[in-house]
């Protein structure tokens, strides 16, 4: 134990004193590099968190949501362009990646203190889990959508009739977003009862 | 006694009617020859017909007119992805009373509302929730079988014909 503080108080007594061995350029310098090499990986880091093979690698995301997208138009369709979990739930801009993954986090906390780790667990949390994606979306004038989708891009005569009608009515007024009308798009539904323009 | 005879006689003849009608519809389903196939097709046992296209859904948005007043209208868009169970009927999001004015869509009509006693409720009946039960969307395939349906207009103008029954 002794060994070990005395050990410590020796390190201690290094870092504080000056550097008579290293050159001020090479500390700058040396400062610099690691400041890049951490700063990468912490975004790098990020980065990683951001595929879907990093949200599936939780079982709870792969046994519940990954497999109801799977059947979905965001997993295969005739344009063979996918949309994977971060193209809807993180935001790109990155003061609200970070702001997400906060909040992300306490999704993981919830897997780790087991509120989650059940079909059962998990299917109760959901309408919770569900409302903070559309408010968060309705907030954002569901901006994780348009990142992809632009009502000014869309061509309302060969879209569906039903499809015009609602956008030309709703969405160019900036009346309604997205996810008004498109609850449920990439998953199952929680029990609706109670949601508003559901019965 | 003769009649008694005849009673034992009675499941042998039961029996052999039956055969006989087991027979028959084999025999004349053969004579149809390969106009009509199984699902499978015409793919040898040991190898794997290939699947027809999957034909396209009609999506005209407009009605189809009904063949007789209690018809269930067929559905003229998509509902591919809709989301009908007992979490959620999407269905009624946009076809429910309240919903309408917004959608754009026709309103359930009242027998939605009725028990089976013809007593309307408050909400849409139970029995009436699966709409996808009754209602369907209609794909464009050509007709498997000719459709012989003679819809009632028509047989009451052949029968107001002068000279007709
Ligand atoms: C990564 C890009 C991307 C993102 C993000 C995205 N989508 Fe899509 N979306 C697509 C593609 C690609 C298609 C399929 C287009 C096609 O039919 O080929 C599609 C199709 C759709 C359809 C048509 C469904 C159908 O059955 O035809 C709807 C509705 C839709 N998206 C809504 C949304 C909403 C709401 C969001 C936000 C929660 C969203 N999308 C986010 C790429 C994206
Ligand atoms: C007022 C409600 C409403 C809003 C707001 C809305 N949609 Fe739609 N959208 C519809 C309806 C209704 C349809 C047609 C029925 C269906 O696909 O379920 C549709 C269909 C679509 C389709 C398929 C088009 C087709 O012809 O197949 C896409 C893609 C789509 N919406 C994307 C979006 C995106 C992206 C937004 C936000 C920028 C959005 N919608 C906002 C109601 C809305
Ligand atoms: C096209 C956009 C889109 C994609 C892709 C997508 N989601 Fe979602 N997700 C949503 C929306 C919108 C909601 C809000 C609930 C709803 O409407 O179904 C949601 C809700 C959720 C929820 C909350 C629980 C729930 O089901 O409501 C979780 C967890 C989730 N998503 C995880 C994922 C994971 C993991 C992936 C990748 C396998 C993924 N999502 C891909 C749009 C998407
Ligand atoms: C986005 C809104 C919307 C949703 C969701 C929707 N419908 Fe419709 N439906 C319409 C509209 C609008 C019409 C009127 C014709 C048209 O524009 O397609 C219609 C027409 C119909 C008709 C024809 C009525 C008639 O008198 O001919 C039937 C039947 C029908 N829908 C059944 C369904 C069923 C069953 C579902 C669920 C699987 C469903 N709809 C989901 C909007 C919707
Ligand atoms: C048990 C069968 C049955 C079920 C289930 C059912 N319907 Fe119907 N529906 C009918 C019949 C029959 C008619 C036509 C006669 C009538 O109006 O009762 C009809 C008519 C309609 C019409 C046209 C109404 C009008 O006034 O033109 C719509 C729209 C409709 N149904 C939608 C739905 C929806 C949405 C659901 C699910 C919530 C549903 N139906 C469930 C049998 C059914």
């Amino acid at each position: 134990m002794t060994k070990l503080m005395n050990l410590v108080r020796n390190f201690w007594g290094t870092m504080r004193r000056p550097s008579v061995h290293l050159s001020l350029g090479f500390l700058s310098i040396g400062g610099f590099v690691a400041g890049v090499i951490f700063w990468g990986g912490f975004n790098t880091a990020l980065e990683f968190t951001n595929t879907e093979s990093f949200c599936i690698s939780c079982h709870e995301m792969e046994n519940n949501v990954y497999q109801e997208l799977r059947t979905t138009v965001h997993f295969t369709n005739q344009s063979g362009v996918r949309a994977t979990c971060p193209d809807c739930h993180v935001p790109h801009d990155w003061t609200d990646k970070i702001a997400r993954k906060m909040q992300a986090s306490k999704e993981v906390w919830g897997k780790i203190f087991g509120t989650i780790n059940t079909r059962e667990k998990f299917l109760e949390k959901r309408l919770e889990l569900a409302k903070h994606e559309w408010s968060r979306l309705k907030s954002n004038d569901s901006l994780e959508c348009r990142n992809c989708h632009s009502a000014e891009s869309m061509d309302f005569s060969i879209q569906s009739p039903r499809a015009a009608e609602a956008h030309s009515t709703f969405l160019v007024t900036g009346e309604k977003t997205c996810i008004d009308c498109h609850k449920g798009i990439a998953h199952t539904l929680p029990n609706m009862a109670g949601v508003k323009g559901w019965n | 006694m003769k009649r008694t005879k005849l009673f034992k006689l009675m499941p042998a003849a039961i029996l052999a009617v039956g055969m006989f009608m087991m027979i028959v519809p084999a025999g004349s389903a053969q004579d149809v020859g390969p106009s009509i196939s199984t699902l499978r097709g015409l793919a040898p046992l040991d190898q794997t017909g290939s699947a027809p296209r999957i034909p396209q859904t009609e999506e005209t948005d407009r009605q189809r007119a009904r063949n007789y007043p209690e018809q269930p209208p067929t559905i003229p868009h998509k509902i591919d992805g809709y989301q009908l169970d007992k979490n959620g009927n999407q269905c009624l999001s946009c076809h429910a009373r309240t919903r309408v004015a917004e959608s754009g869509a026709p309103m359930i009509s009242v027998t939605h509302f009725m028990d089976r006693d013809w007593q309307a409720l408050a909400t849409v009946s139970p029995r009436r929730y699966f709409c996808n039960q009754c209602h369907v969307v209609q794909l464009r395939t050509p007709e498997a079988v000719e459709n012989t349906f003679v819809d009632v207009d028509s047989l009451l103008a052949v029968e107001s014909k002068p000279g007709a029954n």
